[in-house]
């Protein structure tokens, strides 16, 4: 029993050892560039180019890139191909994103089901009949393409799909493991306090006695933005939190919560806020409801995605301090430095990673607080009837 | 702002939203549901636990309680009940005692009373016996006495010459 259980955990640490080996050796690639590349193969080493670099990187994109090498002054991509999947004219296409062949300018085509697909700056767009070639307008955009529906799995998708699979397979697992004991046993002990920490540190604060049946998602909303943020820590380059198309989701579904659930209550305190002159209550009521309705998701959508896409650029371009500062600074001198600096600053990344995962449920968990929240302590009323909020309706107003 | 809107990719923030409705319900389903349920009834079970703890706690205090006092009656019945004894131990010696005392006075007086009676008897025998000797021996002077002339005669004298006297 004990020599089986030693045997797993030793083939677990050779597969974690594994991915730690490839992570590192693909980061340490990355960094190490030759200088004597020619112009058509040349590594990415001057400050233009690392721009683009953290610009390309911190966007989506359809095929999955680990790092690139050169040797025999050739580019060689590593990493693999994601499957495109296209909705055109001609109806649903697949195929494998290796075909564009890493080109992002829009000359590789590709020809399938009867339409032609390119790639331009990670969008794929689909060929006129007869085209033979992309042709752009001055402002570099195509004119003689349309954009089909692209339900590929993107590198973010794909993501989206690994997280999604490890929070199933690890919270499933805790899950089971309480129809056989009440208290779980290996990596479930991890999980149970985090659990346990959303429920009774977020939910419960928040939302109040109402907090079972908001529970549910604001753990998976939890545990979702705080795996993308590490998931994107890790040198592998996804970058799901950070794309605006994420975290607008993330917020629309939080929005939508909160709408649904908004009691009588909360509608006439958005819509005729009682206690204030009657001639304030419209203007009010405009704030309220652009509060609610616009700047409440907005932020949400916004601090997330800002947070870790400032981060992301952050940490590479203190990583690429260890390129472009070594005429300065001669190549130990600058890589020690962005290697401390980086280190520093992935440090309080990861804090961040946490942070925000916290930020966005606690302040889903407090908006949907505040719509589902009932009022039923008695107010006092002044002489003309009005009710003389308390402390604990003011702190509510404001918060 | 541009900037963010070009950033913005509709196809991803529909895939995005699909995938997310799919991974909340199958994590509610399959994760936090019984994650949830699991957590509560313990949390449940250990308050009781606790509760039943609490309650037992007070049950045993309670039963020391009473046997405590149990026993102080008891010790003070104990007490009241060699006190009694001993009171009627010693009420029994002393009536013992008492009566003992009588029934000796009793036979006492009664030996007493018999030795009186005896001696009575005694001295009434004593009495007759005496008056009996005294006549006998009186007679028997008397006759000796009276048994020759000269001693007649000088009786009557003696007592002629006591009557004068007087």
């Amino acid at each position: 029993m004990s020599n089986k259980r030693m045997k797993a955990v030793s083939k677990r640490i050779t597969t974690w050892s594994l991915v730690f080996f490839i992570t590192f050796t693909a980061f340490a690639k990355e960094v190490k560039k030759d200088p004597q590349g020619k112009h058509e193969a040349n590594p990415v080493n001057t400050q233009e180019e690392i721009n683009e670099f953290i610009q390309h990187h911190v966007k989506d994109s359809h095929d999955f890139h680990l790092f690139s090498y050169f040797s025999g002054g050739e580019e060689h991509h590593v990493g693999f191909p994601l499957p495109v999947i296209l909705w055109g004219e001609n109806g649903l296409t697949a195929f494998m994103s290796s075909g564009f062949h890493h080109d992002d300018t829009g000359h590789t085509i590709v020809e399938k089901g009867g339409s032609k697909f390119v790639k331009l700056h990670g969008k794929i767009y689909e060929l006129e009949a007869g085209a033979s070639g992309v042709h752009f307008d001055e402002e570099h955009h195509p004119t003689n393409a349309s954009t089909p529906i692209d339900l590929s799995i993107t590198k973010s998708v794909f993501g989206i799909l690994v997280i999604g699979l490890l929070m199933f397979l690890w919270f499933s697992k805790l899950g089971r493991q309480y129809k056989k004991s009440a208290i779980p046993n290996g990596f479930g002990r991890v999980l149970e306090p985090l659990v346990i920490y959303v429920r009774d540190e977020i939910a419960k604060p928040n939302i109040g006695p109402k907090y079972r049946k908001f529970t549910g998602y604001l753990l998976t909303i939890f545990f979702f933005i705080w795996l993308s943020n590490l998931l994107g820590l890790a040198p592998l380059g996804f970058n799901i939190t950070g794309q605006l198309a994420v975290t607008a989701a993330l917020a629309i579904f939080t929005f939508v919560i909160y709408m649904i659930n908004g009691n009588a209550h909360f509608w006439s305190h958005q819509l005729w806020m009682p206690g204030v002159p009657v001639l304030l209550r419209p203007v009010l009521a405009i704030i309220e409801l652009a509060g609610t309705l616009i700047i409440k998701p907005f932020s949400l959508m916004v601090r997330l995605f800002a947070n870790i896409t400032a981060g992301h650029i952050v940490v590479m371009s203190l990583i690429s301090i260890g390129i472009v500062m070594q005429k300065q600074m001669t190549p130990v001198g600058s890589t020690a430095l962005s290697l401390l600096l980086s280190l520093f600053i992935t440090l309080i990344e990861v804090l961040v990673a946490f942070l925000q995962a916290y930020i966005f449920t606690m302040l889903s968990a407090l908006f949907i607080g505040m719509a589902v929240a009932d009022h039923d302590h008695e107010h006092d009323h002044d002489d003309h009837g009005n009710e003389i909020p308390d402390a604990e309706d003011v702190r509510a107003d404001f918060i | 702002m541009e900037q963010l809107l070009e950033n913005f990719s509709l196809d991803l923030f529909v895939k995005q939203t699909v995938l997310f409705l799919v991974l909340i319900f199958i994590m509610v389903k399959f994760a936090w549901k019984p994650i949830l349920k699991a957590l509560n009834d313990r949390e449940e079970g250990i308050k009781n636990a606790l509760d039943s703890a609490e309650e037992a706690k007070k049950q045993m205090q309670n039963i020391t309680a009473d046997n405590d006092r149990i026993l102080k009656e008891a010790r003070a019945e104990r007490e009241a009940m060699l006190k009694e004894a001993r009171e009627i131990k010693e009420k029994t010696i002393a009536d013992a005692k008492e009566e003992a005392k009588a029934q000796a006075d009793k036979l006492v007086k009664q030996a007493q009373e018999a030795f009186e009676t005896e001696k009575q008897a005694a001295i009434a025998e004593l009495k007759n016996q005496v008056a009996t000797l005294s006549v006998e021996i009186a007679e028997k002077v008397v006759r000796e006495e009276l048994s020759d002339e000269k001693k007649q005669l000088k009786l009557v004298e003696d007592m002629l010459g006591e009557a004068t006297l007087n």
